[in-house]
């Protein structure tokens, strides 16, 4: 469904992605991790028309989107959520999300429905009418959940959607962006809640420096020495083993 | 909804009637100005409540109506009503223009504020300087009373036209509100990116949103020439129908149907006010509603209109509604 | 056209009178530097400390020129107490917010000047008024020469404030990082009042320095507001020496453009150019923060 080929990026001297290469089948929940810095935002902004990427190319559904204009790329059915939540504040949540509908539907009777219904599946039904700057941090992120799946979207882009979330909560958003999955839309997300990632995901690449060191099923992925070096520093994962006796490392 | 209609066509037959009703020249001429600047500041409104672009410039749209009217009547002798396209023709070029190149360009809040500032005073300086508009003494269109020629003997003509005007901004302003259209305005109004990342072309909206704000304000130039007989650039280009415009929606309520209306009516009972009790002295009524601006942005940032629904909120009547500026 | 006989004098004239939009937009960059807010009400301030100047020179015959304390620690007071009382309460913090809010002062200064002050124009008869100065390219008139020079030592004089004085030392702090600041211990609304205060004290300096060479009536603001954002926006927002670089080079430019053009399109061309500034190259010439 997505296929990201030798995507490039740097900002000044500084190389934020260096050639990635990752490919997300349709049906999968995909999860990219890796250490803060390593430039998963930046490969999102780029997969989602945000950032003009140095080299490389983005297909989706076999039609080459790089470089393609943001609100282009969400008509053709690839939403991205932001990591830094962005509701619109002055509009109540069914306003929010009905801007998500209005994608694919024209009449306001009708996107202003479909909000409603969008806003049940994600725990939002109650607050509806509520203007969104009044929402907790949780509540946002469910928020911008609910704006990307009122799109009828065929890929997701997830940007630490569970950052900041307590356990509970967390556990909520897993429900829910399963039953996302469930309901046909595939699923690409950023995380670093590792507990999300291992029992979401079907997949896993691991960005580090701004390229792929790793790719691979979670538990696969959780005992790869290269990715627990990524994490905790140069000769980590000997260290580890070292110490419990060749015991497999997990994830952090 | 049901309540709002039976408000809305009382009021409605009100106004209709009032011309029969008030008999004093003073009043109907006042209710008529009013009615102008609800009209002028619902052309604002579009551009700085729904789309969030803050100009301070609207007298460009405004001012080219007003000459193109002007002209064309007194160059080609085409009928005053015809007229009228052309000029609303005018503002909504001058809307589109001035919108590519600041939107194009990524120019927003203040900059954005102060460059259709700047684009106001370039047109005021060449109308001042240009031959075709007659330089610092300004036009005179050729009296010739009669509906067809979109002058009135009586106070009452122009009245019902104004009138007719405001129902038009309002029912554009209603429109907006609830089209797919004026959601997406707002969602480029609140938040930019999100908007752009939910499907939204953010450039193209704006643009549409200019280019009507321009058209509704070249049309007002038009009537305005028409009820004065006189354009000339201070009254074109000048300060006093940038501020106007803003001042009305601000005060009332921006991004809200009827916020400039009753921002309208509010500032001109004020204005009339002072004036009759200070005996015509000259700026005082600017003053009070320099003050009033303040106060509004300070305790009603909502306006009155929002002021009105946070009270209604509060004591229970009507239905949860979004703020509009948040 | 091209002589020098002509065109010296027009660059002469035109960077003195640069030098003094230079002090008007210094006030207004230090304004955004710090506040980050853009004052609409600068113009106005500008008008009303014109004002002050001739009611000093009026009834107490007080020469511009010595007025200049006055008239500094005066808009200085104006200025502290507006952001203080007004500016900050109003505007929530908004961009916008603060914009509208400066509009809603300059228009009620401008009126009360109207109405206190009738529209008529007002200027000062010094009695050294038109002495010309010999400065051999070309002859400048006295109270030309002396703005210029001012305006150079009061420019000098607040740069050393800003970058030598612990004062400056804490607004800088707040101009570049306000939570950073404040967790130092430095109190930002109080900096915010002071800058702001400071800004419109620069207008009561130039003030004392125009009056003698223009006139002032109520609009007058207006015809100054625009240049000055031109001059900033120019040199960079918030760059100290770009706004004073733009002073000169719009002064000149102004001057080139009433020469080659006529008085009311050289006007257009300080318009065009602030345009075309913002459109194409919004921080300024000396890449100063945008």
């Amino acid at each position: 469904m997505l296929r990201v080929s030798g995507l490039s990026k740097s900002f000044g001297g500084l190389r934020a992605v260096d050639g990635v290469s990752l490919q997300v089948d349709e049906g999968r929940i995909v999860a990219l991790i890796g250490p803060n810095g390593a430039g998963k935002t930046t490969l999102f902004a780029m997969i989602s028309g945000f950032l003009r990427p140095d080299g490389g190319t983005v297909a989706f559904l076999g039609v080459d989107i790089t470089g393609l204009a943001r609100h282009r790329i969400c008509d053709l059915g690839l939403v991205r959520t932001f990591q830094l939540v962005q509701p619109f504040a002055g509009l109540t949540v069914r306003e929010n999300i009905a801007i998500g509908a209005h994608v694919r539907l024209a009449r306001r009777r009708d996107a202003l429905a479909r909000a409603a219904e969008v806003a049940q599946r994600v725990h939002l039904a109650r607050q509806l009418d509520e203007p969104a700057a009044r929402l907790t941090v949780a509540g946002r992120k469910r928020l911008e959940l609910a704006r990307a799946l009122a799109t009828q979207p065929k890929l997701l882009l997830l940007d630490e959607v569970m950052a900041g979330l307590t356990p509970t909560e967390t556990e909520e958003v897993v429900q829910i962006v399963r039953a996302i999955r469930d309901s046909g839309v595939t699923v690409l997300l950023i995380e670093h809640v590792m507990q999300a990632v291992m029992r979401l995901s079907e997949q896993v690449y691991v960005l580090s420096d701004g390229q792929i060191i790793a790719e691979g099923r979670p538990a696969d992925i959780a005992a790869d020495p290269k990715v627990i070096e990524a994490y905790l520093g140069r000769g980590a994962a000997a260290r580890m083993a070292a110490a419990a006796g060749t015991e497999p490392a997990r994830g952090r | 909804m049901g309540r709002n209609a039976v408000v809305g066509a009382l009021a409605l037959g009100l106004a209709l009637a009032v011309p029969l009703i008030v008999q004093s020249g003073f009043w109907l001429n006042l209710l008529t100005l009013m009615l102008f600047f609800g009209y002028l500041g619902g052309s604002w409104n579009i551009l700085g409540g729904y789309a969030g672009q803050f100009s301070f410039g609207h007298a460009a749209f405004f001012g080219t109506g007003a000459y193109v009217t002007a002209i064309l009547q007194l160059s080609l002798g085409l009928n005053p009503w015809v007229t009228m396209l052309f000029a609303a023709a005018g503002g909504a070029s001058v809307g589109l223009v001035t919108g590519f190149l600041s939107f194009r360009y990524g120019l927003r809040g203040s900059y954005f504020a102060l460059i259709t500032l700047a684009f106001s005073e370039v047109l005021r300086v060449l109308a001042t300087t240009a031959k075709i508009t007659n330089g610092g003494q300004g036009l005179v269109i050729p009296l010739r009373t009669g509906l067809g020629n979109f002058q009135f003997a009586g106070k009452a003509g122009y009245y019902y036209v104004a009138l007719a005007m405001t129902l038009i901004s309002l029912a554009a302003a209603w429109c907006i509100e609830h089209s797919r259209f004026g959601a997406r305005l707002m969602a480029v109004r609140e938040n930019e990116d999100a908007a752009e990342a939910l499907g939204v072309n953010a450039f193209g909206h704006k643009l549409a949103a200019i280019t009507i704000s321009g058209m509704m304000a070249g049309a007002g130039g038009t009537f305005y020439v028409q009820m004065f007989f006189y354009v000339d650039p201070a009254i074109a280009y000048g300060p006093a129908m940038s501020v106007e415009s803003l001042l009305v929606s601000i005060i009332g309520g921006m991004g809200t149907v009827a916020g400039p209306l009753l921002g309208s009516i509010v500032l001109h009972l004020v204005g009339d006010l002072t004036r009759k009790v200070l005996a015509n002295a000259p700026g005082i009524s600017l003053v009070l509603y320099g003050v009033l601006l303040i106060l509004i942005l300070r305790y009603l940032p909502n306006g009155l209109i929002g002021g009105a629904r946070a009270l209604a909120g509060r004591v229970g009547l009507g239905t949860a509604r979004s703020g509009s500026t948040g | 056209m091209l002589e020098l006989t002509i065109l010296a004098p027009a660059l002469i004239n035109g960077a003195m009178t640069g030098a003094v939009y230079a002090l008007i937009a210094l006030g207004l960059t230090l304004v955004f530097g710090v506040l980050h807010i853009i004052n609409f009400a600068h113009g106005s301030l500008l008008m009303v400390a014109m004002y002050g100047v001739f009611f000093l020179n009026r009834h107490l015959g007080l020469d511009p020129y010595l007025a200049i304390p006055i008239m500094t620690a005066a808009m200085f007071a104006l200025g502290f107490g507006l952001q203080k009382s007004v500016i900050s309460r109003a505007s929530h913090g908004r961009d916008e917010m603060i914009l509208l809010v400066t509009l809603g002062i300059s228009l009620i200064i401008e009126n009360l000047a109207l109405y206190l002050w009738s529209a008529d124009t007002r200027n000062v008869q010094l009695p050294y008024g038109f002495a010309v100065v010999n400065l051999g390219v070309a002859l400048v008139s006295r109270t030309r020469l002396i703005a210029f020079v001012a305006a150079v030592v009061l420019s000098a004089l607040l740069w050393l404030l800003i970058d030598r004085t612990d004062l400056g030392k804490a607004i800088r702090a707040v101009a570049r990082e306000k939570q950073g600041a404040r967790v130092v211990g430095i109190d930002v609304e109080h900096i915010y009042a002071m800058s702001f205060g400071i800004g419109v004290a620069c207008l009561g300096a130039a003030a004392c320095l125009l009056l003698p060479i223009y006139y002032v009536n109520p609009q007058v603001g207006n015809v100054f507001v625009l240049v000055a954002f031109t001059i900033v926006v120019l040199g960079g927002m918030g760059s100290f020496v770009g706004a004073f670089a733009g002073g000169i080079i719009i002064g000149i430019a102004e001057s080139l453009g009433g020469l080659f053009l006529g008085e009311s399109l050289g006007q257009i061309g300080i318009f065009l150019i602030f345009i075309a500034i913002l459109l194409f190259r919004p921080t300024g010439l000396f890449r100063a923060r945008a």
